[in-house]
């Protein structure tokens, strides 16, 4: 066994071994703040294995979008609705319990029947590459050019998503005092600029 | 351009001259270019402290620091030291393990970068395919750490500002991207050593910053922003939030975020004048040096002599513009962070894009001055 070699099986035992720990922490832990946390840790621990797997530039997009973007984006949900209120104990809860891991049992019975079942060597030796952005480049332009638009049009229709909830503003004071039932399902907004051609009526009266 | 002196090959060819295995001796030698960039990251660090210390007392028209050691140079050390010996508080209602793990998470990742920083040829940790944006996505990291000892300090402030060091960091990250992009197009690579063998050809009329004007402001606002300095030390604002998520932090963690944005700085410097100061070349270019004074520039002390100014010259540049972010510092007024999170978003944002677009657009229409 050469050196590389042993590094990349103690690399490779390590991080399934942080991927595996991390990955019950996140689902067991109470504290929804560790969990958080330590989901950026399963996440690191998959950009490893890709590293692994000669795959840099997805091992540095994977780190960027989840660990910096995705992970963080959950951390500040979770702070910015930081009640610590007790949760009232369920009744049955290990039914749902139960019903959860028969599940979770059920799916990993099936992806390792499949891991197990499916003959892995599609390629006699896995090929060098070099520039590894470049070959993603080049299919994302080729053959995955379909998959690579369908997923900018999903995340062009999430923003839209985002900035229409955005520009809607929860105005409480504004709706105290009328009774009009009228109003209590719609949210009010803030004023805008005149862009639709008949401007909006006023809300708060 | 393969020219130059390799260290890796030349230390190893010894040490198996020596009669070591070819596998020993490379082991022996991973270890120490990456403790040399850790040495190099701490005493740039002691020096910057000193630059700031003596840059701002310069500013408002005081000595600094004096006494110890000459011109007051081992003030940093002493700085320091006393951090050291500090107690270790962990306040009574925090929460020990998140307020221990937070200093280390910020820090990881910027030493880290320093794996990709070229100060030569082939002076480098190592030369990744992914260069540039390793720097990006691991620089993404750090508001997790941010956040981490933010949140565990229990204290509002702390919160306060470890959600602004986050909403900060994701905000300027974005332009810092594109702006990056946008020189890896012209260079046609993410390499840090490809992109200033690109910029290496015309000396001092070849670097990016005249190709990138626009760029390289972006670069350097996004970059401060990114380091926390002022004028968008919003973090740590102390007039609103004591120290931000600092507040609670002594002794050794507290060091560790002082050294994390001493170490981010120097690095967002050196970066810098990789992107768009030519990286380790001169001026005018030490070939043609070489060939007006009739030399070959093959020669073994011509080569030891370009290392040397290559060295140098990153470090020059480098600390010049760690002195352009101290007098920045010492002399702009902080924004607010509704100004803050408007110019990153609605006024950066754009014009990284228009630059990138522009820039696109001339490598088309200039393949020979744009990198075609």
């Amino acid at each position: 066994m050469t050196l590389a070699e042993g590094t990349q099986l103690v690399s490779f035992g390590v991080l399934t071994l942080t991927t595996i720990v991390a990955a019950l922490g996140v689902v067991l832990l109470e504290n929804i703040v560790y969990s958080a946390f330590l989901l950026g840790g399963v996440f690191i621990s998959i950009a490893g294995m890709y590293l692994l797997l000669n795959a840099d530039f997805v091992a540095a997009a994977q780190i960027l979008v989840y660990v910096g973007a995705v992970n963080v984006l959950i951390l500040f949900a979770i702070m910015l609705v930081n009640k610590r209120e007790p949760l009232a104990p369920l009744k049955n809860a290990w039914v749902r319990q139960g019903l959860t891991a028969l599940v979770c049992l059920g799916l990993f019975a099936l992806l390792g029947t499949v891991a197990i079942t499916t003959s892995w060597n599609v390629l006699p030796e896995a090929p060098v590459v070099g520039d590894t952005a470049l070959r993603l480049g080049e299919h994302f332009f080729s053959d995955f050019l379909l998959p690579f638009e369908l997923a900018s049009v999903l995340l062009l229709i999430a923003m839209i998503g985002a900035i229409v909830l955005a520009r809607r503003e929860f105005i409480p004071d504004a709706r105290t005092g009328d009774g009009d039932p009228n109003l209590i399902f719609r949210l009010p907004e803030r004023p805008r600029d005149p862009v639709a051609p008949e401007p909006l009526e006023p809300i708060s009266k | 351009m393969e020219s130059g002196i390799d260290l890796q090959s030349s230390a190893i060819q010894l040490l198996v001259d020596l009669g070591l295995p070819s596998a020993l001796a490379k082991v022996l030698w991973l270890p120490l270019p990456m403790a040399l960039m850790l040495v190099v990251a701490t005493v740039g660090v002691l020096i910057a402290v000193w630059l700031e210390r003596k840059i701002s007392a310069a500013v408002q028209q005081r000595y600094g620091p004096e006494y110890a050691g000459p011109l007051g140079v081992l003030q940093p050390v002493a700085d320091g030291l006393k951090l050291l010996f500090k107690e270790d508080i962990v306040p009574d209602r925090a929460d020990p393990w998140l307020f221990t793990i937070g200093p280390a998470i910020v820090v990881i990742p910027v030493f880290l970068s320093y794996l990709i920083v070229p100060f030569g040829q082939n002076l480098v940790v190592t030369d990744l395919g992914i260069g540039a944006f390793l720097w990006i996505s691991l620089s993404s990291v750090t508001p997790i750490g941010l956040l981490m000892s933010g949140y565990s300090s229990n204290n509002k402030y702390a919160l306060i500002g470890g959600l602004r060091a986050a909403a900060q960091s994701i905000s300027y990250e974005i332009p810092l991207a594109l702006s990056v992009l946008a020189i890896v197009m012209m260079s046609n690579s993410l390499s840090t050593i490809d992109i200033v063998n690109q910029q290496a050809d015309h000396g001092i009329l070849g670097w990016n910053i005249w190709r990138q004007p626009v760029g390289f402001i972006i670069f350097w606002i996004s970059a401060l922003a990114e380091t926390e300095r002022l004028p968008f030390d919003l973090p740590e604002a102390e007039e609103e939030l004591v120290a931000g998520y600092q507040t609670e932090y002594t002794g050794m963690k507290f060091a560790l975020f002082y050294l994390g944005s001493y170490v981010n700085l120097i690095l967002s410097a050196l970066l810098f004048s990789v992107f768009y100061l030519g990286g380790w070349s001169f001026p005018i270019p030490v070939n043609t040096l070489a060939a007006w004074i009739g030399v070959s520039p093959d020669v073994a002390w011509v080569q030891v002599i370009t290392a040397a100014i290559g060295i140098t010259m990153v470090l020059v540049k480098t600390y010049a513009l760690v002195f352009l972010a101290i007098l920045l510092r010492w002399t702009t007024p902080r924004v607010r962070i509704d100004q803050l999170l408007n110019l990153g978003w609605k006024f950066l944002l754009p014009v990284s894009l228009a630059n990138l677009l522009i820039t696109a657009g001339l490598k088309l229409a200039f393949p020979v001055a744009f990198g075609g």
